[in-house]
C-alpha cells in the first residue's frame, strides 16, 4: 500500500517528506530503543515510535525504512523536521497510541514479519 | 599533579531504588574505607542530600562534588556534576519544574528519604523522581553548561536508559562532557569498544545503590586537586591533567 494511502485512511499529520508518499509499504517495526532498530528493522518498514530526537532520521536512513510514524501526537523538535526535509523521509503524526495504531496498520496489510 | 581517586556517581536513601543505608555518614566513611579523594552525589531527578554529604564529609574528606542524574525525555540517563549546591539546587528547580507528574509509591518504587549530615531523617520526597522530565537530552546538557556543571552520559554501554540504547548513537552536536561506562569495565576496552566516541573522556563508576558498591569501580584523575574545575580539565586533558586508563 503506497504511504499517501495509509495517510489518508489512518488520518495521519504528514509533518515533512510531502514528497515521498508514493513509496510502497508492506512491513512495520515498532520501536522506541533506537539500537533496538539499528538492529532489528528492515529496509522499507515503516517505523512507529513515541521518540522524536533527531537521531530518529538518522537511524530510519541508515536502515533505508519507509517513513516514521510518531504516535499520541507527538511533535517533532525542529532539528528532526530539519533534518528529515534534507532527507526527504516522510514523518507522520497519529493521534493514536501506539496499541491503535499498530493494529490498524495490520488491518490495512502492514505486518511486522 | 596527583593522582586522586574519584567515584563520581554514587545514590542516596533519597533515590527511590537505593537502599535505606546510603546514609550521609556511611557513604563518607564508605569512601574513606576505600580510599576515594573525590565522590558524586547523584540521586536521581534530585539534589536533596548532596549537602548533607558534603557536611558529612567536612574538611576530612573526601571531597564531595554535588550532583544529580537526570532522566531525560528519550529517557537517557546524564549526570550534571556543579561546583557547589547552589548550581546543583538550580538544576533541581529546572529538573523539578519539568519531572512527570505524581507521587511516589514508597510499596512500589522504594522511600525517598532527604536525610541530615548527621544520619537523621528530615522527611521524605513525594515527587515521582523514578519518572522522566519532560527536557530532551539536549536541554538538559545546555541547563547543565548553565549552571557551570559538567554532563556525563551514564552507563552508556548499557541498553537500559544509556544514551547508545535509546538513541542509537551520540548524535554530534551534543556538547557531553564525559561517557560513565557500567561498574567493572576497564577504561582501556571501552575506549576499544567505542572507538567511534575516542574525542571524549572515558570514566567508569559504581553507580552504587547500596553501601558495599561505594567505590567498586573507581577512575584516577591526574589533577591539581579535588574540585570541579580541576576535573573539567582532565575530562578535556588539558593543562597536563589527565583521566588514567
Amino acid at each position: 500500500m503506497k504511504l499517501a494511502e495509509i495517510v489518508e485512511k489512518l488520518q495521519l499529520t504528514v509533518r515533512t517528506g510531502a514528497g515521498f508518499l508514493d513509496r510502497e509499504i508492506t512491513r512495520g517495526y515498532a520501536s522506541d530503543l533506537m539500537s533496538d532498530v539499528m538492529a532489528n528493522a528492515n529496509e522499507g518498514d515503516l517505523w512507529v515510535t513515541l521518540q522524536i530526537h533527531q537521531n530518529i532520521v538518522a537511524v530510519a536512513v541508515m536502515r533505508s525504512l519507509g517513513g516514521i510514524v510518531l504516535i499520541n501526537g507527538r511533535e517533532p523538535e525542529d532539528a528532526t523536521v530539519e533534518k528529515a526535509e534534507a532527507e526527504g523521509l516522510p514523518i507522520l503524526v497519529s493521534q493514536m497510541p501506539a496499541f491503535e495504531l499498530v493494529g490498524r496498520l495490520f488491518e490495512l496489510g502492514i505486518s511486522g514479519i | 599533579m596527583k593522582v586522586l581517586v574519584a567515584d563520581l556517581h554514587i545514590h542516596t536513601c533519597l533515590s527511590p531504588c537505593a537502599t535505606l543505608d546510603m546514609t550521609p555518614r556511611k557513604i563518607v566513611r564508605a569512601a574513606r574505607d576505600k580510599g576515594l579523594d573525590i565522590i558524586a552525589v547523584t540521586d536521581h531527578n534530585s539534589a536533596e542530600n548532596a549537602g548533607a554529604v558534603m557536611a558529612a564529609a567536612g574538611d576530612a574528606g573526601p571531597s564531595v562534588i554535588p550532583g544529580i542524574e537526570v532522566t531525560t525525555s528519550e529517557e537517557v540517563h546524564i549526570l550534571g556534576l556543579f561546583g557547589g549546591v547552589r548550581e546543583a539546587l538550580a538544576m533541581q528547580d529546572l529538573v523539578y519544574e519539568n519531572l512527570q507528574p505524581g507521587e511516589n509509591d514508597e510499596d512500589l518504587f522504594g522511600m525517598q528519604v532527604i536525610a541530615n549530615e548527621f544520619d537523621e531523617v528530615e522527611g521524605f520526597n513525594k515527587r515521582l523522581l523514578i519518572g522522566a522530565t519532560a527536557l530532551p537530552i539536549g536541554e538538559v546538557v545546555t541547563a547543565i553548561h548553565r549552571f557551570h556543571g559538567l554532563a556525563v552520559a551514564a552507563h552508556m554501554d548499557r541498553e537500559a536508559f544509556s544514551i547508545v540504547g535509546q538513541l542509537g548513537f551520540i548524535p554530534e552536536d551534543l556538547p557531553l562532557d564525559a561517557l560513565e561506562v557500567s561498574k567493572g569495565v576497564p577504561l582501556a576496552l571501552a575506549r576499544a569498544r567505542f572507538s567511534r566516541y575516542e574525542d571524549f573522556a572515558f570514566i567508569t563508576s559504581s553507580d552504587a545503590h547500596q553501601i558495599g558498591e561505594v567505590g567498586t569501580s573507581p577512575t584516577s584523575f591526574l589533577v591539581a586537586g579535588p574540585d570541579l574545575a580541576e576535573l573539567s580539565l582532565a575530562f578535556r586533558g588539558r593543562g597536563n591533567r589527565d583521566v588514567r586508563t
